[in-house]
C-alpha cells in the first residue's frame, strides 16, 4: 500500500514524533487547499471552465473561417495574439524573480511566497505558449516547428520556439525541486483518505518520488540543485523575452527595428510578472487563509520590487520614444506621433498612467502602501502592460511602407492600416486569463500551497511562528481575511500524529553544492506589524533591508 | 576581365534588337540565341551547382565581386554586365543555402545540374504609367485574388516638387530577400531563376515574412469565404491558385508564363506598355506593346533605379523615372539609418 511506504518516508531514526504546535500549524495551512474543498471551489471551477470553453469555441470558429474573423488584415498582420503571447509569457516571469532572484539575494522573507510564485509561472508559461496556436494561420502545420528537416535556423520564430521550450522545462524543474522535500508530508496527510482525488493525489506523489528517502546528503543535493537551477533560470528568463523581442526587432519595420527591444521586453516581463505574483498571492492568502504566513509586509516589499521595475520600464519607454521621435526620420516619427497624439493615444496614455504613474504614486504615499494598494497597483500593471504590448505590436504593423512622406499629411501620409477587435480574440484572451486561476486551483488541489520544508528550515522559524500564531489568534476576529466564526488555526489535537518529520534539518550546514541554502536569516518577523495593519516597521529595519541579507 | 569590355553597352538600339514579338522567346530551349548574351553566358557557367569544395572559394570570390556590383546597383546607373555576375553569385548562394528547401519545395522546380538559363527581372517605366491599375486587375483575375490582395499594387507617390505620380509595386524578387531569411520552415524559397516563391503547402502562417518585407508585398489569406476554390486546379508554388486559407501569398512574377514564352499577367495587361518582363541572362526586356529592348542598355540609358536600395535587398525590379520623380529620396526616408 502506498500509505505504509509513505510512513517510511520520513527519517526512520527519528520516528513519528508529536510535532510542535507551530510546525503543525504550518503543515495544516499548507495542506488545507488539498484536504478541504471550500464551498466556492466548484462554482469557481465551473465559471472559469465556461470562460475557457468559450475561448475554445472562438478558436474553432477562427479555425474554420480564417484569421480574418479575429480582425486581422494585411496591414494589421500582427495584433492581439502576438500581444497576448508576449504578455502571458511575460507574467510567468514572476516565478523566476521571486524564487530565483530573491533566493540568490537571500531575501528570506520570500519563503512563504515561493510556491505560489512558482506555480503561477508553471501555469502561465504553457498558457502563453499556447497563443502560438491561434496566432498561426495554419496551426495544423505547427508540427513543422519540431521537424528538424524543415528548420530554418535563421528565423527568429524558431529561436523563440527553442527559447520558450527550454524555459518551460526549466520552470517545471524549478517547481519540482523544492517540492520534493514536501512530498512525504503531503503524502502522509493524504493517507487514509478515500475518494478519487485522494487516490490520484497519492499516485501523483508516488510518481513524483514521495516514497524516496531523503537523508541529509540528498537534502543538500536538492538544495544545491535548487541553487544551480535558480542561477540558470535567470539568464534563461532574460533570453526568452530577448528572443521574443527579436521577432519584432529583426525586421526592418520602423517601430519594430529597435535595439532597445530586448531590454524593454525583459523589464516589462519582470514588471508584469511581479504584478501577477502580487495578485496571485493576495488571492491565495484570502481564499486559503494564509494570513498567518503572508502579511502586509510581504506585499509592501513586493510592491517596492514592482515599482523598481516600473520605474525602469518608464525610463526605457521614455528613451525609446524620445530618440525615435527626435530623429525625425519619417518612418520613426510617424509611429511615434501615432502613439503619442495619433490614433493610438488612448491606449498609450492609459499605459502611461496605469502602469507608469499610478503604481509609483501608490507606493510613494504611505497611506496607500497597503495590501489593497499594492494589489490595486498590480492589477493595473497587468492590464496596462497588456495594452502596452498592443501598442508595441499594432502601430508599426499598420504603418504603410510604400508611401511618400512628402505627400500631404507629412509623415502620417499613406494608407495606414487598422485593427478592429472582434469577439473572437477577446474570447480567446479571456479564456487564457481564466485558465490561469483555473489551473492554479487545480495545482493547489494536489500541491502544498506553502513550501513546508523551505519554511521549516529557516532558523527563526519555530519561535516566530509560535508568535505569529499568538498574534493571529488574538487578531483573527478583527482580521479582514479571517472569516468570523471559523478559527484560522485548528487546535493541535486535530493534527495527525503520524506525520513524518521533514528530515534532519540542514540548518548550520555549509550549504548546498553552491552554498545557496535558502536563507540563514529569519523570514520576516511579525513582531513589528500586526495583521491587517499598514506596514509600520518598528524595531526592525524598514522595508527591504530587514529581509535582504 | 576582358569579357567586361567584350560587350559594348551602347551597341543595340532601344527598339527591336532581338525581334519584336511580345513573347520572351529570345532564349528558347535553354540555349542562348543571342550572341552577345552567350558571350557572357560562358562566364556564368562556373557559378552553377558543381562540386562543393571548389565552389566555396569561388562563391566567396563571387560574393566579393557581388559587393562591388551591389555598390553599382545602389547607384542610379546600373552596369548590368557587372551586375550579371552578381546575379549569378546571388543565385548560387540562394540555392546553396536553401538546398533542402528547394528540394522539397516545388515539384515543378527542376533540380537541374546545368546553370539556369533565365534570370527573370522586371522594368517598370514610370514615364508611361498612367495609374490605371489594369495590372492589378489582370493579376487578380488570373490568380483569383480578393480585391485586397494586390500582388501588384499601384500606389500614389508624391515627388519632391509636390507632383503626384502612380507607382506600381510588384514583389521585388529580391536577391537578398528578408522574407526568406525569417521564414521558420523554409516555406519561402528562391528558385534558380531568381524568383522568390511561397510553398503554400508548407507555410504555417506566422506572418513573419510580412513583418520583414520592406515593400509590403505580401498578402495573407485571412478569410475562408474569399479563398475561391478553382475546380481542377492543382496549385503549386509557381502558380498558387487557388490560394490556401491561412497562408501567405505574393507576386510570383508569373514565372510559369515567362518560361512558356508569355508575358506576366500584369505586363500583358498594361495598356501603356509600362511594365517590361526581362531576362538578365539573355539581356532582353519586353513589354505589352511588343517593344523589345536590350535590358542593360535600357537601364543604363534611362538611369534606372531600384526601390529602397538602402534596405540592401537587391531588387530585380527596376524603375525608370523621368518626370521629376524622386523615388530614392522618398524611399530612403522610410528607412531608419538611411541617408538620402
Amino acid at each position: 500500500m502506498p500509505d505504509e511506504q509513505v510512513h517510511e518516508a520520513g527519517s526512520p531514526e527519528r520516528g513519528p514524533t508529536a510535532l510542535p504546535e507551530a510546525r503543525e500549524h504550518l503543515r495544516v495551512a499548507a495542506m488545507r487547499p488539498v484536504l478541504e474543498t471550500p464551498r466556492w471551489w466548484w462554482p469557481a471551477v465551473i465559471v472559469l471552465g465556461a470562460v475557457v470553453a468559450l475561448g475554445v469555441v472562438a478558436w474553432a470558429v477562427q479555425l474554420a473561417d480564417g484569421l480574418g474573423v479575429a480582425g486581422y488584415n494585411d496591414q494589421a498582420f500582427w495584433a492581439v495574439y502576438e500581444a497576448d503571447l508576449v504578455a502571458f509569457i511575460g507574467v510567468s516571469y514572476g516565478g523566476a524573480v521571486v524564487s530565483a532572484i530573491l533566493r540568490l539575494t537571500k531575501a528570506t522573507w520570500r519563503a512563504p511566497l515561493t510556491r505560489i510564485a512558482e506555480a503561477t509561472a508553471l501555469v502561465t508559461l504553457p498558457v502563453g505558449m499556447l497563443f502560438i496556436v491561434p496566432h498561426l494561420g495554419s496551426p495544423q502545420r505547427i508540427w513543422e516547428l519540431v521537424w528538424p528537416p524543415y528548420w530554418n535556423l535563421s528565423s527568429p520564430i524558431l529561436w523563440d520556439f527553442f527559447a520558450v521550450s527550454t524555459y518551460l522545462l526549466a520552470t517545471v524543474i524549478f517547481f519540482y525541486l523544492p517540492l520534493i522535500a514536501d512530498l512525504p508530508v503531503a503524502a502522509a496527510r493524504l493517507a487514509g483518505r478515500s475518494g478519487l482525488r485522494a487516490r490520484c493525489g497519492r499516485l501523483l506523489y508516488r510518481a513524483l518520488g514521495s516514497d524516496r528517502e531523503l537523508g541529509v546528503s540528498k537534502r543538500r543535493l536538492i538544495e544545491g540543485s535548487i541553487g544551480l537551477v535558480a542561477i540558470m533560470v535567470i539568464p534563461m528568463a532574460v533570453s526568452v523575452h530577448s528572443v521574443l523581442s527579436f521577432a519584432f526587432a529583426s525586421s526592418s519595420r520602423p517601430g519594430y527595428l529597435e535595439t532597445i527591444f530586448p531590454v524593454y521586453f525583459v523589464v516589462a516581463a519582470l514588471y508584469s510578472g511581479i504584478a501577477l505574483v502580487v495578485v496571485a498571492v493576495a488571492a491565495c492568502r484570502r481564499l486559503f487563509h494564509l494570513e498567518t504566513f503572508i502579511h502586509p509586509r510581504h506585499f509592501v516589499r513586493l510592491g517596492f520590487v514592482l515599482v523598481a521595475f516600473g520605474a525602469a520600464y518608464l525610463y526605457l519607454t521614455f528613451t525609446e520614444y524620445l530618440i525615435d521621435g527626435y530623429s525625425g526620420t519619417a518612418g520613426l516619427a510617424a509611429w511615434v506621433r501615432q502613439d503619442l497624439t495619433g490614433r493610438y493615444w488612448i491606449p498609450f496614455w492609459f499605459y502611461f498612467v496605469a502602469a507608469g504613474v499610478v503604481p509609483l504614486m501608490i507606493m510613494a504615499v504611505r497611506r496607500t502602501r497597503t495590501v489593497g494598494g499594492v494589489v490595486t497597483a498590480s492589477s493595473l500593471v497587468i492590464g496596462a502592460l497588456w495594452v502596452k504590448r498592443l501598442v508595441i505590436v499594432i502601430p508599426p504593423a499598420t504603418e504603410p511602407l510604400v508611401r511618400s512622406p512628402l505627400a500631404a499629411g507629412g509623415v502620417l501620409a499613406g494608407n495606414w492600416g487598422t485593427y478592429h477587435f472582434t469577439w473572437v480574440p477577446i474570447s480567446i484572451t479571456l479564456a487564457a486569463t481564466a485558465a490561469i486561476p483555473l489551473l492554479l486551483l487545480v495545482v493547489f488541489r494536489f500541491v502544498p500551497i506553502l513550501p513546508i520544508a523551505e519554511m521549516e528550515e529557516l532558523e527563526s522559524y519555530e519561535e516566530e511562528l509560535a508568535e505569529a500564531i499568538e498574534i493571529t489568534a488574538a487578531s483573527a476576529p478583527l482580521s479582514p481575511g479571517g472569516p468570523p466564526g471559523r478559527p484560522l488555526i485548528p487546535p493541535a489535537s486535530a493534527c495527525a500524529p503520524v506525520d513524518p518529520p521533514i528530515g534532519p534539518p540542514v540548518r548550520g550546514a555549509p550549504g548546498g553544492v553552491l552554498g545557496f541554502t535558502p536563507g540563514q536569516a529569519g523570514w520576516p518577523s511579525l513582531r513589528s506589524g500586526g495583521m491587517g495593519v499598514a506596514d509600520t516597521p518598528t524595531g526592525r529595519q524598514p522595508f527591504g533591508l530587514g529581509g535582504w541579507r | 576581365m576582358s569579357w567586361l569590355t567584350d560587350l559594348d553597352p551602347g551597341e543595340p538600339g532601344e527598339n527591336g534588337a532581338f525581334g519584336a514579338s511580345p513573347g520572351l522567346d529570345a532564349c528558347p530551349g535553354g540555349s542562348c540565341a543571342s550572341g552577345s548574351a552567350c558571350a557572357t553566358d560562358t562566364c556564368l557557367v562556373p557559378a552553377g551547382t558543381d562540386d562543393d569544395d571548389s565552389s566555396v572559394s569561388r562563391r566567396s570570390f563571387l560574393r566579393l565581386l557581388g559587393l562591388g556590383a551591389g555598390a553599382a546597383v545602389v547607384g542610379t546607373g546600373v552596369g548590368l554586365v557587372t551586375y550579371r555576375e552578381y546575379a549569378a553569385a546571388a543565385t548560387t548562394n540562394g540555392t546553396a543555402k536553401g538546398g533542402m528547401v528547394t528540394g522539397g519545395a516545388a515539384a515543378s522546380m527542376a533540380d537541374q545540374a546545368s546553370p539556369p538559363t533565365h534570370q527573370w527581372a522586371m522594368v517598370i517605366d514610370l514615364r508611361s504609367c498612367n495609374g490605371c491599375k489594369s495590372c492589378t486587375a489582370a493579376c487578380q483575375k488570373a490568380h483569383d485574388l480578393t480585391p485586397d490582395q494586390t500582388w501588384i499594387d499601384v500606389f500614389t507617390m508624391t515627388s519632391s516638387t509636390g507632383k503626384e505620380y502612380p507607382f506600381p509595386r510588384p514583389c521585388m524578387q529580391c536577391e537578398n530577400p528578408p522574407c526568406l531569411h525569417v521564414c521558420p520552415v523554409h516555406a519561402t524559397f528562391r528558385q534558380d531563376q531568381g524568383v522568390v516563391l511561397v510553398n503554400q503547402t508548407r507555410c504555417i502562417g506566422c506572418r513573419m515574412c510580412m513583418a520583414a518585407c520592406p515593400y509590403q508585398a505580401r498578402y495573407f489569406n485571412w478569410n475562408a469565404g474569399t479563398v475561391y476554390p478553382k475546380t481542377g486546379q492543382q496549385a503549386d508554388a509557381e502558380f498558387p491558385v487557388p490560394q490556401r486559407l491561412g497562408t501567405v501569398g505574393k507576386c510570383t512574377f508569373c514565372v510559369g508564363n515567362l518560361n512558356n514564352g508569355l508575358l506576366s499577367e500584369c505586363a500583358a495587361g498594361c495598356p501603356m506598355g509600362a511594365i517590361y518582363n526581362a531576362d538578365i541572362i539573355s539581356d532582353v526586356a519586353v513589354n505589352s506593346m511588343g517593344n523589345t529592348v536590350k535590358l542593360s542598355t535600357f537601364l543604363d540609358d534611362n538611369d534606372a533605379v531600384t526601390f529602397k536600395p538602402s534596405q540592401n535587398t537587391h531588387p530585380r525590379v527596376w524603375y525608370i523615372l523621368g518626370h521629376g520623380q524622386d523615388l530614392d529620396a522618398d524611399a530612403s526616408q522610410d528607412t531608419p539609418g538611411a541617408s538620402s
